[in-house]
């Protein structure tokens, strides 16, 4: 019997096969995960904003693109991972609103989006699948003994990726 | 940069925001009714001091489906406002408006849609012109933006909002109606220095 390991916002956490990793309703934010599909060993991150440093703020790491994404590699390596087996999925980054012009709320899921890529191309780990922008929430289940991605949308077939 | 973050929010503050939601509400109250012609009662508003990263799960289950009304503000105060409905009470005034009976259910259509952003335009506008007249600050919404959607990720952006200033947010729930109780909620989202402005305005300077 496989358990159900949620993270919050501004949270992460690992997770192994059987077991299931989720979080739900994913707007402007991204949940990134980590997979190794032989240790069948992999994490989640649910962060809200592109970068640490541009924030006086910045103790809550899994809040940040850049510091959540660092110690959820940590954290599955530690739990067994192998870093180079390592792949990742990333999903999120809505644009919840129409909201026209170049504010904050209109491309924060896009810069959210981005900073996934290129904290991804600094660590050299492979993205290898992504369900991001648009205009609605998403909710993502990381399967541990697949390696499958799920993401949930209102009045929309779940998909895998 | 300005001085004032929610980490240091007083209860004088959060007094002049339960006011300014009272009187805010209050407003929003009372165009509803004229527009919808049926008498409303409202309750006091209760202000929430929460952490930013909670906001998904505030009002409801992360993903319950809610309607969000999104407006930005600019001149006088930078920021963005919202006003969320649970599904429910957005179904109860879009059947009032719509003329249907109360308890009529279905998906919403365009029309329904676009009566709805109306209607949590009113309210929104109704509560910025109560914060407007209280400071003397002019403040001018944009057009409304709506979202149908799981509460998480409509909260996403609110959540976002507060995420870069600080670790806390603050949610100010009003209820209205008769015979059926409507449960809304504001979110006020003023830029770092804008919160100073309003403080000063209301001479509450930090």
């Amino acid at each position: 019997m496989s358990k159900v390991i949620k993270v919050g916002m501004a949270d992460l956490n690992i997770c192994k096969s059987p077991d299931i990793i989720t979080t739900i309703g994913l707007g402007s934010c991204i949940g990134l995960t980590f997979y190794d599909p032989v240790s069948k060993i992999g994490g989640l991150v649910h962060y809200m904003l592109p970068d640490s440093t541009q924030m006086r703020n910045n103790s809550n790491i899994a809040k940040f693109a850049d510091t959540g994404i660092e110690e959820l590699l940590r954290q599955v390596i530690k739990a067994g991972a192998n870093r180079n087996r390592l792949v990742s999925k990333i999903a999120g980054g809505a644009k919840m609103f129409e909201v026209s012009g170049m504010s904050n709320v209109s491309n924060i899921g896009e810069r959210n989006a981005f900073a996934a890529k290129q904290k991804l191309r600094e660590l050299r780990i492979r993205l290898i699948a992504e369900d991001t922008g648009l205009n609605y929430g998403r909710t993502v289940e990381l399967h541990c003994d697949t390696g499958e991605f799920y993401i949930k949308a209102i009045g929309k077939t779940p998909k895998i990726i | 940069m300005g001085k004032f973050t929610l980490e240091e929010v007083n209860d004088v503050y959060v007094d002049v925001l339960r006011e300014i939601g009272n009187i805010g509400a209050g407003n929003a109250t009372t165009a509803v009714s004229s527009m919808l012609g049926i008498r409303l009662d409202m309750n006091v508003p209760k202000v929430a001091l929460l952490e930013a990263s909670k906001l998904g799960s505030a009002i409801c289950s992360e993903d319950e489906i809610i309607v969000g009304i999104f407006l930005e503000v600019q001149t006088d105060i930078e920021g963005s406002m919202m006003f969320l409905l649970k599904m429910d009470s957005a179904q109860f005034l879009v059947n009032m408006l719509m003329g249907r009976d109360a308890d009529h259910a279905c998906e919403f259509d365009e029309m329904d849609l676009s009566a709805l952003k109306e209607i949590g335009n009113i309210i929104a506008a109704s509560y910025l012109s109560a914060l407007s007249a209280m400071t003397n600050l002019v403040i001018t919404p944009s057009i409304p933006y709506i979202a149908v959607d799981m509460a998480a990720s409509i909260l996403s952006v609110p959540a976002i909002q507060f995420g870069q200033f600080g670790d806390n947010a603050l949610l100010i729930e009003t209820e209205f109606g008769d015979d059926v109780m409507i449960n809304g909620y504001f979110i006020l989202m003023p830029e770092q220095d804008s919160y100073d402005k309003i403080l000063t305005a209301l001479g509450l300077s930090l």
